[in-house]
């Protein structure tokens, strides 16, 4: 490649996979050469983020050479040639799938999971496996077996969690685009940490198979990217029902780039007083409030006047299901079929050194906590008492719903907090996930995105949807993304600088 | 009301989760605490109201009964940390 085409690579790497895309097939770049451009960038960043567990070099350069070929061909998805990072939950034939775990350090799984196979036929090309907290359990990406990742705008800070690697790596302009899953809040806090777009969908909008299981009524996989129309574009590549996971939901996936480009106007926005809790961050209240100002000026309808009573019991509701989902998806893990194995005298010794010397801390903290919740004399004062508190939750929000489009909250109620602030300290950690758990219990869509900067990081705007109404959430966040013009704003590591 | 070191003993071993001594006493104090946060959810009456196992609310999905290619033996052995010819090797069960 000559310097022209690869000084044009690197520049095509800063803009959104949308204007990547029609560059590629404008024929200003080829897929190789944006990829030879992502992977030096990535592996010039990566000494300092630490946002992946394996890089895909090999891999990436064969997938952008067939992408070249497609493209040349004229018979291109919109996602061809398109770097891309996935989260280390996500299985990737013969790629080693870690879950950031010690227990799956050398796991190479013998499938795709289902969102990969559609990007992979989409013609996308894999730059690496991001890091993540161990089994997607935590807000930081601190309970990485794999080391912690940076936050691109300030390296003692956490990216937040726990898809914090696909985070970092696009806020600090290595891929265009990544991969999360969101039980938690764990793509919207992220988002929110560092400063770029990241959507849960509807549960059973998108395929569960393949992707390492902890709490299986509340994850969705979903994506993050530096603006609406990019993560618009993702999703439409891996929504809809797969006859491999049957919680998917037979409803059609709507055309979302028609929900881009139509303004705010007219839009009935709530703003449900709960999220605005006493512990909030002075300077991420008055982002969200400026945020609301603009809703406003550009002609949405704002209702201050909502109310969830049961919101507050999210977190405790969130804190018994999924620990309890967890503590049985993770019984798979004996070393026997796959996974570390530890030498012992006995069967159960040796499951027992399995599990304990496998699973980090706060993984056995969830085990426990799960398993507790489902012994016997306790079960219907907590996990049954959980499951019906989460009913009165659900019903909360549809009755929000019959009146807004949209519930407007923070994201998270501070900033990205310092490495190890947190990490010494379970609740602390948990009450981060407050503004973004509810939407996990209840199913809704929801989306982070800039809204602003307090004490120098990025704030994040959550919007929260109706049942299956993604598209309103790309409408809003594309809407008011072209207003606020936060796209721009890039951390200090951004590209090549900073080292 | 704190757990006893004793009730995170039991859990371990239901859970068969291999703990030392240190993770016990800091198991016993965190999951106290967090426990002590469950209590909030008393205050929410739930009579009559039918529990939540999923959100989006679908009826069980069926599919024809067809065989279809499975996984090869190499593949489902490839990750076993210990295999014997074409088997996965185990401890005693039955002593």
């Amino acid at each position: 490649m000559n310097g022209v085409a690869d000084f044009r690579a690197r520049e095509l790497l800063d803009l959104t996979a949308h204007e990547q895309a029609a560059a590629l097939r404008a024929g200003e770049v080829t897929a190789r050469g944006l990829a030879e451009a992502s992977i030096a960038r990535v592996r010039a960043q990566e000494p300092v983020l630490n946002a992946y567990i394996t890089l895909m070099d090999d891999e990436a350069l064969a997938m952008a050479d067939a992408a070249d070929e497609r493209l040349r061909a004229g018979n291109a998805a919109p996602l061809a040639g398109i770097p891309i990072g996935v989260k280390d939950l996500l299985s990737t034939r013969g790629v080693k799938t870690t879950a950031a775990s010690n227990m799956l350090r050398d796991f190479t799984p013998i499938v795709d999971c289902t969102v990969v196979t559609k990007l992979r036929e989409a013609g996308a090309v894999f730059i690496g496996k991001t890091n993540l907290d161990e089994f997607a359990m935590g807000s930081s990406t601190e309970h990485s077996k794999f080391g912690v990742t940076h936050n691109p705008w300030d390296l003692d800070r956490v990216p937040g969690g726990s898809s914090g690697g696909s985070a970092a790596t696009v806020a600090a302009g290595g891929v265009p685009l990544s991969l999360g899953t969101d039980t938690g809040g764990s793509i919207r806090q992220p988002a929110a940490c560092c400063g770029i777009v990241g959507l849960k969908p509807t549960y059973g909008r998108v395929s569960r198979f393949g992707v390492i299981a902890f709490a299986s009524s509340l994850e969705q996989v979903g994506p993050f990217a530096r603006d609406a129309e990019d993560a618009a574009l993702l999703l439409s590549a891996i929504a809809g029902l797969d006859p491999l996971d049957s919680t998917t939901a037979p409803v059609p996936v709507p055309d979302y780039a028609a929900m881009l480009g139509r303004g705010l106007d007219g839009l009935r926005v709530g703003v449900p007083r709960e999220f605005f809790v006493d512990g909030m961050e002075p300077g991420v209240r008055e982002a969200v409030e400026r945020a609301i100002d603009v809703f406003a000026a550009n002609g949405a309808i704002i209702d201050r006047d909502v109310s969830l009573p049961s919101v507050a019991a999210a977190l405790p509701v969130y804190y018994i299901i999924a620990p309890s989902e967890a503590s049985a998806n993770l019984a798979r893990y004996d070393g026997v079929k796959y996974g570390y194995h530890a030498d012992a005298d006995t069967m159960w010794e040796e499951m027992e050194l399995t599990r304990g010397q496998g699973f980090g801390d706060e993984v056995k903290r969830r085990i426990m906590l799960g398993t507790y919740a489902l012994s016997t004399g306790y079960y219907d004062a907590y996990y049954l008492k959980a499951q019906k508190v989460r009913t009165v939750i659900r019903r909360e929000f549809a009755a929000a719903f019959a009146s807004h489009d949209l519930l407007l909250t923070p994201t998270a109620p501070t900033v990205a907090f310092r490495l190890g602030e947190k990490v010494g300290d379970p609740v602390a950690m948990y009450l981060n996930d407050l503004c973004t758990i509810p939407a996990n219990i209840s199913g809704n869509p929801a989306v982070s995105i800039p809204c602003g900067f307090s004490e120098g990081m990025p704030v994040g705007l959550q919007l929260v949807g109706g049942m299956f109404e993604e598209g309103t959430l790309f409408r809003a966040a594309d809407a008011y993304g072209a207003v606020a013009g936060w796209k721009a704003q890039r951390p200090p590591i951004y590209g090549e600088r900073g080292r | 009301m704190p757990l006893t070191a004793e009730e995170v003993r039991h859990i371990a071993r239901l859970a068969r989760l291999g703990v030392t001594d240190a993770e016990v006493a800091r198991l016993r104090e965190q999951l106290s605490t967090i426990l002590e946060h469950f209590e909030v959810l008393n205050a929410i009456d739930t009579e009559g109201v039918p529990p939540t196992t999923q959100s989006f609310d679908l009826a069980n999905i069926e599919r024809d009964d067809v065989s279809r290619p499975s996984a090869t033996h190499a593949d489902v052995l490839a990750n076993a940390p210990r295999t014997e010819g074409s088997y996965i090797r185990v401890r005693r069960v039955l002593e």
